[in-house]
């Protein structure tokens, strides 16, 4: 016990208070805005598929946390958090799941497809791996600039093991892209554990390619940030690919039509893990035991958060649904002088 | 006017384009130590380096979508597939990702990428190497859809494609490449052509055939022989199938109120079943007899010579068809 919490106190030195501060509040952000969602959702207000991110805020926060401003993030469809962590407005996502006219995507893409071209978030990719080869194209837009950024590409477990990924895998280390590929490993995809379907685990799946592959603690944010911090800078240096497997566990059901243990899982299972793996309980429970935070601090960042989340759902009430003809704009950036483009019969 | 083949009026324009505007790169599979498969990008490794013209691996998926991920950062890729029967591995990326980014986004994502390489059959290249994939893009709002029939054509429609903001899929004709004909000096300016804008191949009176791509020139042989029969045959060649010049078809069915559509796939919800549906409703108080379409046998296509041969439209088969539609039989 002793020896662990050294371990820990190690851990903690290399972040201020300040920092160890915001590492909270923010993870209660995520927490906090996907609980108004799953509320918002149980009332009707959003519809469709929609993936909570609770119990993998660490993953976000750590990942994404380390990066500048001008890196590219891209992920799946459970892409809420990540896109508060790089820098979009909890208004204007909420409002996207909403699917009102202030949405990032102006209600065009919904929960699965969050996009915020300024901040460099490139969506919210709703086929699984999809998103894996325009990671290595944003890489390859980088080198070909000869440019310094860093794109950190999420995918699920289950992504692994679409031809998409490998093909992807296979460019970035041939053309040394500089992008680090996030696993968020939370060992089911959809209701299917990865190892009845996976003949390997997650890490060792991008060793085929020569990319160095990392293992963190996902749930743990002082690991997840601190190596990420690292990596990054690594990356930025000319280090090539990276493959990192983000150990994490998803509390809630795959989507909010799914239970939470459901056919797949043991309700002991989840409970263990929503109980001994709450990546805001940890740190909550480090920061107590080294007296870096009192419970009156957490309450006010709690109580923080909760307004900045309920001013998002309010922006994404007053909002107005997207007016009919916004159906039609958008599908070309470029409306040709000549010809039809359209064949509904709509521009004649 | 110089006569250059349709494989280097591609060549030119690509030179030109990557010329002009540093975003532009070519990549693909034998683009560039080969010289392209169909030696399209010859010579541009030389002159443009490594860094823009580019081998990929065999992974149509991969470039395609790493392609369509440097796209939404602004470059401007040019994608080789060797064939369109390749890029059905790749669709996913095509589809789902860059035809439908734009509005996703809610318009902050644009995608200017160009798809091209060649759709249809060549010779003897039997089921996999051997189909029209027009119907596969083309369906899909989002998309636009190029098939130049001519050399001249070739040159300015893929400037007009590689400068267009959105995804532009340009499928060319294996059995084109060494067709010649005149395109502009380039030393006289510029030339582009906007897409969009259909071309009439040939003015007639009596029956107009609607085609694009490669078997625009299967339409011109066909009234040839009509010609000899004392029929005047309109072509209308479109060009390009998404923006589709509706004006030009109408036009044309207008004056010889009869019409045939001809095409290399199948036709089964193929091009034809769209050109004939706008008709219909477009132009059908023109008409004086139902619009036929000439398409591929609805079936896989055959290895062997002689059922290859039956299985492709041709230009007999045009020629059948206008005269059913002329009621000459």
């Amino acid at each position: 016990m002793a020896q662990t919490s050294q371990a820990m106190d190690k851990a903690l030195e290399r972040f201020s208070r300040e920092k160890l501060h915001a590492f909270m509040r923010e993870m209660l952000l995520y927490r906090r805005f996907e609980e108004k969602a799953e509320e918002a959702y149980a009332i009707g207000k959003i519809g469709g598929f929609c993936h909570l991110h609770i119990g993998q805020e660490a993953v976000a926060l750590g990942m994404i946390g380390p990066l500048r401003d001008d890196d590219y993030v891209i992920t799946a469809y459970r892409d809420h958090t990540q896109a508060l962590a790089k820098g979009m407005k909890p208004g204007p996502v909420m409002a996207e799941l909403y699917g009102r006219d202030g949405g990032a995507s102006r209600g065009k893409g919904g929960s699965m497809h969050i996009f915020g071209a300024k901040e460099r978030f490139m969506g919210g990719h709703g086929i699984v791996g999809g998103q894996v080869p325009l990671a290595a194209g944003f890489g390859w837009a980088i080198r070909y600039r000869e440019e310094d950024q860093v794109c950190v590409c999420f995918l699920g477990d289950a992504a692994v093991n679409q031809g998409a990924f490998h093909e992807a895998l296979n460019m970035s280390a041939v053309w040394k892209l500089p992008v680090i590929y996030v696993v968020e490993n939370n060992e089911y995809g959809m209701g299917t554990a990865f190892s009845r379907v996976s003949a390997l685990p997650v890490v060792e799946r991008g060793k085929g390619y020569g990319i160095p592959a990392h293992a963190v603690n996902g749930q743990d944010i002082l690991e997840t940030w601190a190596f990420m911090e690292d990596l990054v800078e690594e990356v930025r240096g000319g280090a090539g690919p990276q493959y990192v497997d983000a150990r994490t566990y998803r509390f809630k059901g795959h989507s909010m039509s799914d239970p939470v243990s459901g056919t797949y899982r043991s309700k002991e299972e989840v409970r263990e893990k929503t109980e001994g793996a709450d990546p805001i309980r940890l740190l909550r429970e480090r920061l107590f035991e080294a007296e870096l935070m009192d419970q009156d601090e957490l309450e006010a960042l709690d109580r923080e958060v909760r307004e900045i989340v309920d001013e998002a759902a309010e922006f994404a009430d007053a909002s107005p649904f997207p007016d009919a003809a916004e159906l039609y704009t958008h599908v070309y950036s470029e409306i040709n002088e000549h010809g039809r483009l359209f064949f509904d019969g709509r521009d004649r | 006017m110089p006569v250059i083949t349709y494989r280097d009026a591609l060549n030119q324009a690509l030179a030109e384009e990557m010329e002009r505007d540093d975003s532009v790169f070519l990549m693909g599979e034998e683009v560039a130590e080969y010289d392209g498969a169909y030696k399209v990008s010859k010579g541009l490794l030389e002159q443009f380096g490594e860094r823009r013209i580019v081998d990929s691996p065999i992974s149509e998926l991969g470039f395609a979508g790493l392609g369509v991920g440097a796209a939404m950062v602004g470059l401007r890729p040019v994608i080789e597939f060797m064939t369109f029967n390749f890029s059905i591995l790749a669709l996913d990326q095509v589809i789902n990702a860059a035809a439908k980014m734009y509005y996703m986004t809610g318009g902050q994502i644009p995608v200017p990428i160009v798809f091209r390489g060649p759709t249809g059959a060549a010779l003897q290249l039997s089921a996999q190497h051997s189909q029209a994939c027009e119907t596969w893009y083309v369906h899909s709002p989002g998309i636009k859809l190029v098939t130049p029939g001519t050399p001249a054509d070739a040159k300015g429609l893929l400037k007009a494609s590689i400068r267009d903001n959105d995804p532009v899929a340009f499928m060319e004709g294996e059995l084109l490449y060494n067709l010649k004909g005149e395109v502009p000096d380039p030393d006289d300016g510029d030339f582009v052509i906007p897409l969009g804008v259909a071309d009439v191949k040939r003015e007639g009176s009596d029956v107009t055939i609607v085609t694009h791509g490669k078997m625009v020139n299967e339409a011109l042989r066909a009234a040839a022989t009509l010609e000899k029969d004392g029929i005047e045959a309109e072509i209308v060649d479109l060009r390009t199938l998404r923006p589709l010049d509706v004006e030009a078809i109408l036009r044309s069915v207008h004056k010889t109120n009869r019409a045939v559509y001809l095409e290399e796939g199948w036709p089964y919800v193929g091009i034809g079943s769209q050109i004939v549906s706008i008709i219909q409703e477009e132009a059908f108080d023109y008409l004086d007899a139902p619009v036929v379409r000439v398409t591929q046998a609805d079936v896989p296509m055959p290895y062997a010579k002689n059922l290859e041969k039956i299985a492709k439209p041709d230009a007999a088969r045009v020629v059948e068809a206008c005269n059913r539609v002329l009621y000459r039989n």
